[in-house]
């Protein structure tokens, strides 16, 4: 049978099922691949010069009390 | 002013509702907090028609560029608030030591009394800190006023009255019986629609800024602010008994419910207590020690890491429970990988002192928040490894609970929110310095050994009891009665009182200390430290001689 009806037919167990193989396989290493993708975002060619502006930009103002 | 008439008529409406419903109230506890509601729109009432600005007591000379009025309502709010959680906390460790502190009184007996503790620190005194620096952090990095104004007012006033009702909720004996989630359902509807209103502001701010980027305090600022709303909802979904009564039942059953309590319970520790509270860090931190944070690409990792990680930790609550095997392991490696990111983010604060360590000698506010981070550091060591099976098999129900939280609480929450307390106020009064540069340090003092005595009374207290329940004697029973365990913590608990005390003290300090920088006064006192000039020692070094 078709996976999708099978979700469709609101089976307790079968929803679990398909759900608890969703998150072990694709959900999964979705989830890990955007996680990697992230961390490697301020790593790309150029990024340096722009965390540093980043990290400075606190202490651009002169006064920022009042 | 021509809105006056609308607005007062709103108020008008609240009044009327709140009498209605204090009429119709199924149970005396409804009917207080229905007064109480109302009380607070006859004031809103009073305010508006007769046009006072209550802010103005102590609003100094305002340049104009920020709008800081509710930042230091914030300030105050917050040490306020922080007295009375941490009096309620030395008063409950009383009753805990000596019962006869109950005074035979419901209203105020441990199980009262305990949730008032928990909700005044974490959600009055911290959430106060949050919204009160999150609106100075957000407006100085976008470097743009606080949007929408008047829903900002909303969010400060909304909170506090939130914080009132599940106060007084809590001495009546009103009740989810959810750890951390007390609150019954009229007061989360409450928070829901102050929290939605605190989400607009953050972002109307964020996106009217004048600064390409956003500083990555923001980050946390907003990860904080979306995470405890859904997990808010997620798990305050209750049917009400009544719609004119305080009692409601949960939608999730059993095993279910538990697992969501502590979906739940962890996330608001990850996302109220350490998202929130790593923003401060990244911004104040900074600023105090006037050098950039040690790696920003460390920190961006830092926030994904977090945010990757923190959400799956809640399992490791309930090891050895009715919860699924895999379900509990899932929770424990979540809780172990955490590890990294908590001191990556530890190592990126303390690392920004790079090259200014002589200032932890100098200056006691950035001294604080060096010991702020080292409780970060350590508690997130101590989380870990607690959360490990084998380790939570002893630790778990013990105090060696109460005394991690608390190493994370006072240690970590505690003295970076202090330390951002005596950062902000000179500046947001236009003081040249804080009233006393020694008070601080007599507040560092006694806050460190009041956290010294209360942890290690509780790591002992908490191994003690851990072993007493399972011992066995040779014929296969329990050596140890309950009672017997709690004649062997006696003086571990009456130590506890006496770090509660010294932290308590500390406190004190700096409530005076802030109080008289916000009145304008300037203690004379000798510096800290001084570095004396003598021409004999304070000549160049004779340079190498290379041959």
């Amino acid at each position: 049978m078709n996976r999708n009806l099978t979700l469709l037919q609101l089976s307790t167990h079968s929803t679990y099922d398909q759900l608890r193989h969703l998150a072990d396989s694709w959900g999964l290493m979705i989830m890990a691949l955007v996680f990697v993708g992230l961390c490697l975002w301020p790593f790309r060619p150029g990024a340096r010069a722009a965390n540093r502006d980043a990290a400075l930009s606190i202490f651009e103002d002169k006064r920022d009390d009042a | 002013m021509d809105s006056v008439l609308p607005r007062s008529g709103l108020w008008l409406g609240a009044l009327f509702f709140t009498v209605i419903a204090t009429a119709l109230a199924v149970d005396t506890g409804f009917a207080v907090h229905m007064m109480i509601c109302g009380v607070a729109a006859l004031i809103g009432l009073v305010v508006t028609v007769r046009g006072w600005d209550p802010v103005a007591a102590i609003r100094p000379v305002d340049s104009g560029r920020y709008d800081d009025d509710l930042i230091r309502l914030g300030v105050i709010a917050t040490v306020f608030w922080g007295m009375a959680g941490f009096l309620a906390g030395v008063y409950i460790a009383l009753e805990m030591a000596f019962p006869q502190f109950n005074l035979g009184l419901q209203w105020i007996n441990f199980g009262r009394l305990r949730p008032l503790h928990t909700s005044a620190v974490i959600f009055a005194f911290g959430g106060n800190a949050l919204i009160a620096t999150s609106f100075y952090v957000v407006q100085r990095t976008c470097r743009t006023r606080l949007a929408l104004p008047g829903l900002a007012k909303f969010v400060f006033w909304g909170y506090q009255l939130f914080i009132v009702l599940a106060a007084t909720g809590y001495l009546m004996g009103i009740t989810q019986g959810k750890e951390y989630a007390e609150p019954e359902w009229y007061v989360d509807l409450w928070l829901t629609v102050v929290w939605v209103a605190y989400l607009a502001v953050f972002v109307a701010t964020l996106l009217k800024r004048s600064e390409p980027h956003i500083y990555v305090a923001n980050w946390f600022y907003l990860a904080f602010i979306i995470t405890v709303a859904m997990l808010h909802l997620v798990n305050n979904i209750n049917v009400p008994v009544s719609f004119f009564g305080s009692h409601s039942y949960p939608l999730f059953g059993g095993v279910q419910g538990a697992l969501v309590q502590w979906w739940y319970g962890h996330n608001a520790v990850g996302f109220f207590l350490t998202a929130g509270f790593l923003a401060m860090m990244y911004y104040f931190v900074p600023k105090q020690a006037e050098r950039p944070v040690y790696s920003y690409r460390l920190s961006i990792i830092h926030f994904w890491a977090l945010i990757f990680l923190y959400i799956w930790a809640g399992p490791h609550h309930l090891h050895y429970t009715a919860l699924p095997d895999w379900a509990q392991t899932l929770g424990m490696v979540f809780s172990v990988m955490l590890w990294m990111p908590s001191w990556g983010g530890m190592i990126n604060g303390l690392m920004t002192l790079n090259g200014a360590w002589d200032k932890i000698r100098t200056d006691p506010i950035l001294r604080m928040m060096v010991l702020a981070l080292a409780f970060y550091g350590m508690s997130t060591f101590e989380g870990p490894m607690m959360s490990i099976k084998s380790v939570n098999s002893l630790s778990h129900y013990t105090d060696w609970t109460i005394g991690h939280v608390h190493s994370g609480a006072l240690g970590w929450n505690g003295m970076i929110t202090f330390s951002c307390l005596y950062y902000m106020t000179p500046r947001l009064w236009g003081r040249t310095r804080l009233y006393s540069l020694r008070m601080v340090n007599w507040h560092f003092w006694l806050a460190t050994l009041g956290i010294v005595f209360y942890t290690a009374a509780m790591w002992v207290a908490g191994i003690t009891q851990g072993l007493m329940w399972r011992e066995y004697g040779a014929d296969g029973y329990l050596v140890n009665s309950f009672a017997d365990t709690v004649a062997a913590l006696h003086p571990m608990y009456a130590l506890r009182v006496l770090g509660g005390l010294l932290y308590l003290s500390g406190a004190t300090v700096m409530t005076i200390n802030i109080t008289r920088t916000i009145l304008g006064h300037l203690r004379p006192e000798t510096p800290l430290h001084s570095a004396a000039f003598d021409p004999a020692r304070d000549v160049p070094l004779t340079p190498a001689i290379y041959a």
